[in-house]
């Protein structure tokens, strides 16, 4: 059974597909909040700047990026829970319903 | 307001503090009775939900430390202590889309589990388990002289027995109810965190007719327009970028937040759990900004800062003048709660480090049946929250709040790289992960001693050997570089021939426990 997991393309394919959504998710990630930190460090003028009364564009910026990381979270289980996982499910039945 | 109840008991605080013990214990005697193999001691016998464990998860993760202490941040530095409240989430979306699957479905108890999954058991536990054992001590005495000095603070209870009911209260509910009571008391402590803070900032929304830009006109009127402006917290980007890695990668390498995974049934409900902790810790930092931005604006610096130089008291004091004695004495209580959650679930993950990793796996070799584990899961408990007690009493006083960022850096250098490596790399091999592991402790601890952290605020020399504060772009980059050169000069046939078994388990989950 070992094998054949291994040799279908299935099973080839459901790895290539989660790797790519993570590497995608994470690296967005990454952009997301070393951006952030980055904009700080270099442009503190652009997030001093009043928007709205006494807002700052930092302040939606700030609040932004804990929210967007939450949205990321959601998108990959999102696609886990409606992809995925239908994937698995195809391999395990297909190898008799383990 | 010129007076306040804070540093003395109140009735409604011991109350409150009373029915949180005593819901708390029952709980415990509860789990005691589920609580007999080991699969229940150090995962509640996988029988958590999702939405249960995501609470769970934030309920570790949210300490009165970060309460109190980036509402008071926040308070006296305003924007600044947003940055901190940002770098404490952004670890979790790491955790969800590289960690918590995997290590669900691959590992037993422990994070060791995974990365001895295909490695050679005795040197890769011995290593895993130094890791986590130190990052889980720093925090704890990190957070054992911190909940001291806050309950004497709130309470005006003496350090030493504020101490000693904080260690008590936790080895009871790990020592009898494992992970099962462990589990409900940081959900009852997420909830009334979650419904404390919610509370304290619609009192304060109602206040500035539910209207944020209001609460912040009062505070640039205050403050002046710098207050909701970046300012000095980031001068040196590569500082801010070193403290920014320690924190992600951190976050996916404590070793009492990984062990969480292991009490649901399956990776769905892993990845699930994380999805809903990290809406209720975003949701929480949202939170606790706010409560800094009506505490500058309703208490003022002056009160403040006077009864606390860092402003730990912010929020405790806004409680007192939007809600009077009785809604402080109930988010004192919430804190202590807060505080006897965290080092609950701590002193479990330290413990089955011991227990899980050291006696059974390298001492025992992996061979131990059930009564024994369980048995020497309790001893190793008592005898670390003993420890806990005395670091905690030993190290009154002293400048601990390196502790923190140096168990963030030592997570992220020492635990996860090893952790991601074996998960996702074929040729990693078990000298690779060993010295990767090792590299990472060493480096992430001679590193923060000669940098300012340590060098000049607490050992006051002028000037420093190493320019940053936090060591993470060194000891993370320099535990990956070891890891992966280590891994090319070794070779391990069974270990690359066991991956392709491990990618089974790893993503569909056959074989999974």
């Amino acid at each position: 059974m070992r094998e054949e997991i291994l040799k279908s393309s299935h099973f080839k394919e459901l790895v290539k597909s989660k790797n790519t959504i993570s590497l995608i998710l994470t690296l967005l990630e990454l952009i997301l909040y070393f951006g952030f930190i980055l904009l700080i460090a270099y442009n503190k003028d652009f997030l001093g700047q009043k928007i709205y009364g006494p807002v700052t564009v930092g302040i939606p910026v700030g609040i932004g990026v804990i929210i967007l990381s939450w949205v990321l979270t959601g998108i990959y289980v999102l696609w886990s829970n409606r992809v995925y996982d239908e994937k698995v499910l195809k391999i395990r039945e297909k190898l008799g319903g383990e | 307001m010129t007076e306040t109840v804070l540093g003395h008991p109140t009735l409604t605080g011991i109350v409150f503090f009373l029915l949180f013990v005593a819901a708390t214990l029952y709980i415990t005697y509860w789990a005691a009775k589920r609580t007999r193999t080991t699969a229940e001691f150090y995962a509640a016998g996988r029988s958590i939900t999702g939405l249960q464990n995501g609470l769970a998860l934030a309920g570790d993760y949210m300490s009165a430390a970060s309460f109190l202490g980036i509402a008071g941040l926040v308070s006296l530095k305003g924007y600044d202590g947003l940055i901190y409240a940002v770098g404490f989430l952004v670890g979790w979306p790491i955790v969800t889309f590289l960690i918590a699957e995997p290590l669900r479905n691959l590992g037993k108890y422990t994070f060791a589990d995974v990365v001895a999954y295909r490695l050679k058991q005795r040197p890769i536990r011995t290593a895993a388990a130094t890791g986590a054992l130190i990052t889980v001590l720093l925090y704890l005495i990190a957070q054992m002289v911190g909940a001291g000095s806050l309950i004497k603070l709130m309470f005006g209870l003496p350090y030493e027995i504020a101490i000693i009911v904080v260690g008590c209260l936790m080895i009871a509910y790990v020592l009898f109810g494992g992970m099962l009571a462990t589990t409900w008391v940081q959900i009852i402590k997420a909830i009334l965190l979650l419904g404390g803070a919610t509370l304290l900032v619609l009192l304060i929304l109602y206040q500035f007719g539910f209207n944020y830009v209001e609460l912040f006109s009062n505070v640039t009127e205050k403050y002046g327009d710098k207050f909701v402006q970046p300012g000095g917290l980031i001068k040196n980007p590569l500082d801010a970028l070193s403290l920014g890695l320690a924190l992600m990668f951190g976050t996916a390498g404590l070793p009492h937040i990984l062990m969480r995974f292991y009490t649901v049934p399956d990776a769905k409900e892993a990845r699930k759990s994380v999805f809903y902790a990290t809406g209720f810790i975003g949701y929480f930092y949202i939170l606790t900004f706010t409560i800094g931005f009506g505490a500058a604006a309703l208490v003022g610096h002056e009160i403040i800062t006077k009864i606390d130089k860092g402003g730990n008291m912010a929020a405790p004091l806004l409680a007192e003048a939007l809600g009077g004695e009785i809604f402080l004495g109930f988010l004192a209580a919430v804190a202590f709660a807060t505080i006897l959650a965290v080092v609950a679930g701590l002193t479990l993950a330290g413990a089955s480090a011991v227990s899980h990793d050291i006696y059974v796996g390298v001492i025992k070799r992996g061979k131990a049946d059930e009564k024994l584990e369980v048995k020497a899961a309790k001893i190793a408990t008592l005898c670390l929250g003993l420890l806990a007690i005395i670091l905690g009493i030993v190290f009154k006083g002293q400048n601990v709040a390196f502790m923190v960022g140096l168990a963030f850096a030592i997570a992220a250098s020492a635990n996860f790289p090893a952790l991601f490596m074996s998960i996702f790399w074929k040729k990693f091999t078990t000298q690779g992960a060993v010295w990767s592991i090792y590299s990472g402790l060493a480096l992430s601890v001679a590193l923060i001693i000669i940098s300012p952290t340590v060098w000049v605020d607490i050992l006051k020399y002028e000037k420093a050997i190493f320019p940053l504060k936090n060591p993470a772009i060194v000891s993370f980059l320099g535990s990956f570089i070891v890891g992966i050169v280590v891994s090319f000069l070794t070779t391990e046939k069974e270990a690359e021939e066991k991956f392709e078994d491990e990618k089974i388990r790893s993503y569909i989950g056959i074989g999974a426990e």
